[in-house]
């Protein structure tokens, strides 16, 4: 009785988003072995076996496991299937790109982005952008599943690592390969895991205005910068800022919306946060409504005094 | 080139869904329902590539219950030259959804399947990466670019850290995300064209296919509900509020 969590990483780092689908792996009340599949990932593999809770790390090395794509992640999950009874990953773009894959071959039907587990067959998993709450018992024998972080802690260092084994690939012809990545470059914390959001919509009017008007508030708090699917449509921020049902997931200490009116895809991506803010000239908006504090007024006057009032 | 297309119908967009008092699942009668806003995106990006001469016929493929069937003449209004729909009043899941398209695939022979990357109703977001798994075909998953030049597709992809550009070899599946394109609106003409247009309807049986669910739905619940919010007059005060509720 083991359960296998695919980790999502860059080969130099493990991503918060692997330790929070560790406490929900670690749920299911079974060993976890953590996998790495990955390029020269030595280091994201140690990285994993300081995690509480991993009894072993599975490190598979090999140039065709780069980047993460679907076709060799996916064979090398399956291969390494038959000791599992579940098999868990985060519901990151990469996990949410590997994993079907892997339960179909595995002819096991997966579920998708669970938010509590109620028994190690049985979870809670939202539907309709979160606005209803589905239980699932899940029949297959083999349990595939992937994690929403927002709604796990993320499992901390422990005190002794697990041991690192290191696993054969048979790199296999996949049909596809890797040709190009922009990732955006920041120092601010990264999006699904800071502990405040600051995120603004199209009232923001201009890529020149949101960067102008959020992003030095966002640095005062030490925020990662969010931003509506409006905003990100209409070129104002890049797509990978997009917090909402099909972006993003969040679930902040503090989230401040500032000039977005709360769409339900948006609300589907935020909702969960501990405290929401929202600045917004019209009181009436969806954000208002689910909104714990609401500051109504032009954001270009009101920004500038929360700036003052912060100090 | 024959690009095959599979689209959902689901609860309009713009509607919120109601969770049903008995917690057997939200209410679907009297409610809008329209196709799923990526597989339109889907449909869309296939005409795309009709009108610039990449693909040769766009046949566009649905499951589920007969009314559904109206979201293939949707399909027709936009341009797609043929559809097969595969009636069941059963609930399908992403795993049978994707053996049943397999079966198809088997059939016609499409050089590439775009997908939606996820319906808005169960939100699961698999139907594409299983039915690669199942071809052993390659896979670009949340696509907001997509570019084919004979055997080969580009496609730029959105991940968490930004964009990636992948290169397939076709045959190839491709899931769209948000930003592939904006689906244009149906003229009035080809929506009475598409009215008089044949479907082939078929059952999961007639492909030998089981499609019972390896899920039981236990229960379907209302989200939590969040507590009231207040309204302050100044930035000051929500700096103070904030302060006293331990998030500053």
């Amino acid at each position: 009785m083991t359960t296998l969590l695919l980790a999502d990483h860059d080969n130099a780092t493990l991503g918060s988003a692997t330790a929070r689908a560790l406490s929900a792996a670690r749920e299911l009340g079974a060993d976890v072995h953590v996998l790495i599949a990955g390029s020269n990932a030595k280091p994201a593999a140690e990285a994993a076996a300081k995690l509480e809770g991993v009894a072993k790390v599975l490190l598979a090395d090999d140039p065709s496991l780069d980047h993460q794509r679907a076709e060799p992640a996916a064979a090398l999950v399956v291969a390494l299937a038959k000791d599992y009874d579940a098999i868990v990953a985060p519901a990151t773009s990469s996990g949410k790109n590997i994993l079907p894959r892997a339960a179909a071959l595995l002819d096991v039907m997966q579920i998708s982005d669970i938010i509590k587990v109620v028994a190690p067959n049985t979870f809670e998993r939202p539907i309709y952008a979160g606005n209803a709450i589905e239980t699932v018992e899940s029949t297959d024998t083999k349990k595939v599943i992937t994690v929403r972080g927002a709604a796990f802690p993320a499992a901390k260092e422990g005190t002794a690592a697990a041991p690192i084994e290191t696993v054969a690939v048979t790199p296999a012809e996949s049909g596809s390969a890797f040709v190009s990545e922009s990732l955006s470059k920041s120092d601010r914390p990264e999006l699904t895991a800071a502990r405040i959001v600051v995120s603004g919509g199209r009232a923001l009017g201009s890529s020149e205005k949101f960067n102008e008007v959020l992003l030095p508030l966002a640095d005062k708090l030490h925020a990662a910068v969010g931003a509506s699917r409006a905003a990100v449509d209409a070129g104002y921020a890049p797509n990978d800022f997009q917090v909402g049902q099909t972006g993003k997931i969040v679930a902040p200490e503090l989230y401040i919306a500032i000039g977005l009116s709360g769409a339900i895809q948006h609300l589907a991506g935020m909702k969960d946060s501990k405290v929401i803010v929202a600045i917004n000239k019209d009181e009436d908006a969806p954000i208002v409504q689910i909104a714990d504090y609401s500051l109504i007024g032009d954001l270009f006057t009101i920004i500038p005094e929360l700036d003052k009032a912060l100090g | 080139m024959k690009v095959l297309v599979p689209i959902k119908q689901v609860i309009d967009a713009n509607v919120r869904p109601r969770v049903k008092a008995d917690g057997t699942g939200v209410d679907l009668a009297n409610v809008k329902l329209s196709i799923n806003p990526f597989c339109e995106i889907a449909v869309e990006e296939a005409i795309r590539l009709k009108e610039k001469g990449k693909a040769s016929e766009i046949v566009v493929v649905s499951i589920g219950p007969a009314k559904a069937q109206e979201i293939i003449r949707s399909a027709y209004a936009l341009g797609a030259d043929r559809g097969l729909f595969v009636e069941t009043e059963e609930r399908v899941e992403p795993l049978a959804v994707a053996k049943v398209l397999q079966a198809i695939i088997a059939a016609e022979q499409p050089g590439l399947v775009i997908l939606g990357k996820q319906a808005i109703d169960d939100d699961s977001n698999q139907t594409g990466q299983m039915l690669a798994g199942l071809l052993g075909w390659p896979q670009a998953t949340f696509a907001s670019k997509l570019e084919v030049d004979g055997d080969r597709a580009t496609v730029t992809r959105e991940v968490d850290g930004g964009l990636e550009t992948l290169a397939l070899t076709l045959p190839a599946i491709v899931t769209t995300d948000l930003r592939l394109n904006n689906p244009r609106y149906p003229t009035l003409p080809n929506i009475m064209k598409a009215k008089k247009k044949a479907i082939d309807v078929k059952k999961p049986e007639d492909f030998g296919i089981d499609i019972t669910p390896r899920l039981k739905v236990l229960k379907v619940s209302e989200p939590p509900a969040r507590k009231p919010g207040i309204k302050v007059a100044s930035a000051e005060e929500l700096v103070k509020d904030l302060k006293a509720a331990g998030v500053l």
